[in-house]
């Protein structure tokens, strides 16, 4: 401070100190509240690395790298149950996206009847608290004599994602230019060669997005599954099933690696976006 | 495209929309008129079930978990409450002072639902545990009354709930905020508005529609929760959501537990229009 020259102060440096201190206060909360988000995350990895000698993993006994050794050897059942969801989560993710990108075309690209009908039937299961849809579903299963498995599973998913994706989509093409798809009829191309060409190269990025929430969604689910899961066990189940009698560290390894996986994924993701948009740039399609 | 299909232009958009609109009755709809025909049945697993039109299950099951159905109520107007305290500055933050760092903020908003819900609320019981390393050690220094305990307590089924759905808030509240021309601030401030006034009459009623998205996604999730109280609370902090559970998977009482489920929900709907028109009312009188 002492060597700065009189007349290079910065503007901000004499506003008086309690204004100063007052413009910290909003990034400082911002500070602490992402502290407190990732709280139970860190806990949960530095717990993979607790050398427990009981069944409880509630205090530090000391550093081991024996759960991440052993991840896979010690519970069978642990392995099926995230088996069955990463089945689960593909399978509905796809069908979801599917169904619902269809949806969401027709909702932008089409005037029809019925339109309001719709817009109420992709909102309620949104507005429905999970336990709502997961009973009824069990009520429907039940009353029918439907036997629970991964394929009610499967189809609970399914139902729950497709309001989701209908959503991200919608609000990915209602934001682009209709003008490039009529350039492209005028340039003499028929409307499949257009979808193909152009409106789907555009909406691709939603449809991604789209994707991504309903797995997130999907493998993440414990209510839902639970009432439509008859003797079937998701990751989330077992876990759930095992804090009765204490979460063994394989749990916290496990939930480390998907973090993990999740973090890298996203990193690329981003780093992909960016390498698209500087390839992008001197075209000025958007333009 | 088919040729019978270019003279029926009109059928296009249905194409699109039946398959993924016929799951959603198929699974979405009917099963809810399920759960009402349920509801209306009497018997139970062993002697089968039939349609009695018992309308009076409504009132009644409505009295028997009164507790729990205001206990659910209550919990989740208060983690609302608490989701936007800590969500609308944190959103506003981002939004107006994130500057190159906004990207990375969000993503460290929404990176938590990269690990289990059920691993996150199971941490929390690590955390808050008796003898845990937070109170153990504060015990153990002799800060803290040994007798001091947060698990089993509304404090923690509260918190837990909070914890869980703060992301929620404040992804719409940024879009939202966002949104805003920083100009109309500008403009509020050199026409002699305090900060604070600026704030109450230019920022939060153009954030209006955040808050309201902001709290539904908040509220609905917050009162149906279960499994907070289930692993952070104790008997006295049994919600409805921990009820309907119970009567369905472990009782096996279908008829009043698709009651209930339907209370819940047509309690829900009910909640969200009167707030909608609250809002309203807001949003136009500033």
């Amino acid at each position: 401070m002492a060597n700065a020259l009189p007349g290079a102060v910065p503007a901000q440096r004499r506003l008086p100190l309690g204004t100063r201190l007052a413009r910290l206060v909003l990034p400082t909360f911002t500070g602490l509240v992402v502290a407190y988000l990732f709280l139970p995350i860190v806990v949960m990895a530095v717990f993979g690395f607790n050398d427990i000698q009981g069944r409880f993993n509630f205090t530090w006994q000391g550093f081991t790298l024996d759960h991440w050794a052993n991840l896979f050897n010690r519970f069978p059942a642990l392995n099926q149950s995230l088996i069955n969801s990463l089945i689960v989560a593909v399978v509905s993710t796809l069908a979801a996206t599917t169904l619902g990108t269809l949806i969401g075309l027709a909702l932008t690209r089409y005037e029809f009847r019925g339109r309001s009908p719709l817009n109420l039937l992709i909102f309620l299961p949104i507005a429905t608290p999970e336990i709502v849809l997961g009973a009824s579903l069990l009520a429907l299963f039940v009353s029918t004599g439907v036997s629970r498995d991964i394929t009610t599973i499967t189809i609970a998913h399914i139902m729950f994602n497709i309001s989701f994706v209908v959503v991200t989509v919608r609000a990915r093409i209602a934001g682009f230019n209709r003008a490039l798809e009529e350039a492209a009829m005028d340039l003499g191309a028929d409307e499949w060669t257009t979808f193909r060409k152009v409106t789907f190269p555009l909406i691709f990025p939603g449809i991604l997005a789209a994707a991504l929430l309903a797995f997130a969604l999907s493998i993440d689910d414990f209510v839902i599954t639970q009432f439509t899961a008859g003797q079937t066990t998701t990751f989330p189940l077992w876990v759930y099933g095992a804090s009765r009698i204490g979460v063994p560290p394989q749990v916290n390894v496990m939930g480390t690696l998907l973090f993990g996986i999740a973090l890298v994924g996203i990193v690329l993701w981003v780093l992909l976006q960016r390498r698209d948009q500087l390839v992008a740039t001197p075209t000025r399609m958007d333009r | 495209m088919p040729s019978w299909l270019r003279h029926h232009r009109g059928l296009v958009p249905y194409l699109f929309l039946v398959p993924g609109g016929f799951f959603l009755v198929l699974f979405f709809v009917i099963p809810l008129i399920t759960t009402f025909s349920v509801a209306l049945q009497e018997g139970s697993l062993g002697t089968g079930y039939r349609l009695t039109f018992n309308f009076g299950i409504f009132p009644e099951a409505i009295a028997r978990w009164d507790e729990q159905l205001l206990r659910s109520l209550e919990y989740g107007l208060i983690v609302t409450v608490l989701t936007m305290l800590i969500g609308y500055p944190m959103a506003y933050t981002i939004a107006f002072r994130g500057g190159r760092y906004k990207n990375i903020l969000l993503l460290f908003v929404i990176m938590p639902f990269f690990t289990s819900f059920i691993i996150r609320t199971i941490s929390w019981k690590f955390i808050l545990a008796d003898q845990g390393f937070v109170l153990g050690t504060l015990k153990d220094l002799d800060l803290l009354d040994p007798g001091f305990r947060l698990l089993a307590t509304p404090v923690a089924v509260i918190s837990g709930i909070t914890y869980n759905f703060l992301p929620f808030v404040v992804l719409p509240l940024y879009v939202a905020l966002e949104r805003i021309d920083p100009k109309l601030i500008e403009a509020a401030t050199d026409l002699y508005a305090s900060r604070l006034q600026a704030f109450l009459r230019v920022t939060l009623p153009l954030s209006i529609s955040g808050v309201f998205a902001a709290s539904l996604l908040s509220f609905i999730p917050a009162v149906g929760d279960y499994l907070n109280a289930e692993l952070l609370g104790s008997r006295n902090e049994t919600m409805i959501g921990n009820v309907i559970q119970r009567l369905f998977l472990v009782n096996n009482d279908y008829p009043q537990a698709s009651a209930l489920s339907l209370v819940l929900m047509l309690g829900i709907l009910v909640s969200v229009f009167f707030y909608r028109r609250v809002l309203r009312g807001k949003e136009l009188s500033v």
